[in-house]
């Protein structure tokens, strides 16, 4: 019985493979390869491209324990990224609940496709059209001042809000598609069996919907704070003089003053950091879903 | 963004490499430059490729740190190389450039005496970079915003103009206004302290900091800022090309200047053809289309200055004998000064937040 089950195991795995290579092979290539070429730059004093003389070192780790700055700049990121997955949270669940439970047919697909737009467009341009809608006489100032009786000044640019607004703008469509993936695959017939119990809506809310659909909003959390707490287009383009990120940072080591090593080695503390809160949150996360 | 940027580094090395093999021709001219800093314009190129039949490729850099890794790594591939002239000492050092045969450069004659003569440029008798241009980090105002130009580097302080400042995102650049702004000599600055107390009590005036011309344009386009610092070249840019209400101020405490240098590569597999193309560079023909079409910094050579318009700005502002008094010239500066600089500047950064 045990051997049987084994062969039919290998046979499946051998006719597996063919369909499994392309994706292994690119994730080696594509990912693999220069992530360890990055893991290893970070343990130099030097470039090996640089053609001066290189060796290894634990300095540009050590570079980060010795400056409070960069430890700042990490939670003013992490708070960051917590704060635009909550934005996101509340502008996508509900918005993915009228999509999967409310909407039908033809009015779902225009919702929808209004939702998957932000992805068809380019980051840079998004941003860039917030900051003409954010600035000072800019459209959002305008237009208010148009329709209003009395003379508000808005002018949102360059500052935290702006920052934040931009994130949650690209970041929201993750939110929207895992909950709305979750939410769909609730049965209709626990929440009708929930309300002919008695429950009201909002029980039925806290004590059915909620906990079913946690998975995707866990999912859409961790796709959102991740790649945000390590952020650097918006805030260097929004934030002006708030806008100096941990990502940010990072980004001027290798774009500004070629320093790799030293940028490869604050990405891996932030990849460390995000890893350990992803392990601590896991278990109450896996609880939750 | 990071990893493809390594990939692509990779290939570009990869594939410089067997066109290097592939074509050992003599017949091309290998320049690394800036981006759209007047060596890669098409008008100038196509002229010059058909007067001396030699082909031009041109590659750029984004930093002078990544300027010097792609001349270390890929020795015999540059025939030209722009090097800012506070980095031309380095380059020597490390053996990346050769001596420049200048009499082989007919135009060489017309710069002027003090950049051809420059020590940053001249070693033990021997020139490793001939002048092309030069300009001034100085500051620029939006028109609309004064009546009458201010003459002090002290109005990006003024109380009146909060939130309406900009400031270039460069530690060196930040560092050494700063020494401006406290009477120091940019090249030795003696009381850092003062240096930073005073961009510190900047910092809070900053609407935000900016890193391109296009940003900066935008800005006084939009009416968003009052004031900032800003290149003497690209403020002409913005007034002349762009149409904008830009103007130049050059302090009476002083601004920062730089000098562009073009150099030739060790190992340069075709230097008749860098020199005719460095020629082809200083060369005042080149310079009057580059500064009508286009909007530059000042020439080095005396004779493409006196070909401009009596009121144009590089000739009219640039060539006063009184700015001159008040520039100061970068000179190099080592990495342990470098690195303290951003150390500095991000610090000031993180404490404004």
């Amino acid at each position: 019985m045990a051997a049987q089950s084994a062969t039919a195991s290998r046979s499946g795995l051998r006719s597996a493979l063919p369909l499994l290579a392309p994706a292994y092979i690119w994730l080696t290539v594509a990912i693999f390869l220069p992530l360890s070429a990055m893991v290893f730059f970070s343990f130099m004093t030097d470039l090996p491209l640089s053609g001066k003389p290189w060796a290894f070192t634990l300095g540009n780790y050590a570079a980060f324990f010795s400056q409070s700055l960069y430890l700042t700049l990490l939670l003013a990121s992490l708070r960051l990224g917590l704060e635009v997955t909550l934005w996101c949270i509340v502008i996508g669940y509900p918005a993915a609940y009228v999509l999967a439970k409310v909407l039908k047919g033809r009015s779902r697909e225009a919702i929808f496709l209004l939702v998957i737009l932000p992805f068809w467009s380019n980051g840079l341009v998004r941003i860039f059209s917030w900051a003409m809608v954010l600035r000072e006489g800019g459209i959002l100032d305008t237009a208010l001042n148009a329709v209003l009786p009395f003379k508000i000044n808005i002018d949102l640019m360059y500052s935290y809000p702006a920052v934040i607004i931009g994130l949650v703008h690209s970041y929201v469509p993750y939110m929207v598609l895992t909950c709305y993936l979750t939410l769909q695959a609730i049965d209709d017939s626990l929440i009708e069996a929930g309300r002919s119990l008695g429950a009201t809506r909002l029980q039925v809310l806290k004590r059915v919907i909620i906990p079913l659909s946690m998975p995707g909003l866990v999912a859409g959390a961790a796709l959102i704070f991740v790649p945000v707490v390590g952020s650097f287009m918006e805030p260097r383009i929004l934030g002006g003089r708030t806008g100096t990120f941990y990502g940010t940072v990072i980004e001027d080591q290798f774009v500004a003053v070629f320093n790799w090593p030293l940028g490869a080695a604050l990405s891996f503390i932030l990849l460390a950091v995000v890893l350990v809160i992803l392990a601590i949150a896991s278990p109450v996360l896996r609880r939750a879903a | 963004m990071r990893m493809p940027r390594l990939t692509a580094l990779l290939t570009a090395t990869a594939v410089f490499t067997t066109a290097l093999t592939l074509a050992a021709n003599a017949a091309e001219v290998h320049v690394l430059n800036w981006k759209g800093y007047g060596a890669d314009e098409p008008w100038a190129v196509a002229a010059f490729e058909k007067a001396t039949g030699n082909k031009v490729v041109n590659d750029f850099f984004n930093s002078e740190q990544e300027m010097l890794t792609k001349i270390r790594t890929n020795p015999g591939l540059y025939d030209v190389v722009m090097i800012n002239a506070a980095f031309n000492d380095q380059a020597m050092a490390e053996k990346l450039i050769q001596p420049i045969d200048t009499s082989k450069l007919p135009n060489y004659a017309d710069i002027s005496k003090d950049k051809a003569g420059s020590p940053m440029l001249d070693h033990e008798g021997k020139v490793y970079g001939v002048p092309w241009v030069w300009g001034l980090t100085a500051l620029a105002i939006n028109e609309k915003s004064f009546d009458k130009a201010p003459t002090s580097i002290a109005e990006m302080w003024d109380p009146k103009h909060k939130g309406r400042v900009v400031i270039r995102d460069d530690a060196v650049e930040a560092v050494q206004f700063g020494a401006i702004a406290t009477g120091q000599n940019i090249n030795d600055i003696k009381d850092m302290d003062a240096v930073k107390t005073k961009l510190t009590s900047l910092m809070p005036q900053i609407k935000t900091f900016w890193s391109s011309e296009n940003d900066w344009n935008q800005m006084v386009a939009s009416n968003q800022i009052d004031i900032g610092t800003y290149w003497s070249g690209s403020a002409d840019r913005a007034k002349t090309h762009f149409k904008l209400p830009v103007s130049l101020v050059i302090p009476q405490e002083g601004a920062v200047a730089w000098l562009d240098a073009f150099s030739i590569p060790v190992g340069s597999k075709n230097v008749e053809g860098a020199q005719a193309f460095i020629n082809w560079m200083i060369d005042p023909k080149f310079y009057v289309e580059w500064v009508t079409k286009v909007g530059a910094p000042v020439s080095a050579n005396t004779k493409a200055v006196a070909a401009l318009p009596q009121d144009a700005f590089n000739r009219k502002v640039m060539g006063d004998p009184e700015v001159a008094k008040r520039i100061q010239f970068q000179a190099p500066i080592t990495d342990a000064q470098r690195e303290a600089y951003l150390a500095l500047w991000q610090q000031l950064k993180v404490d404004v937040k």
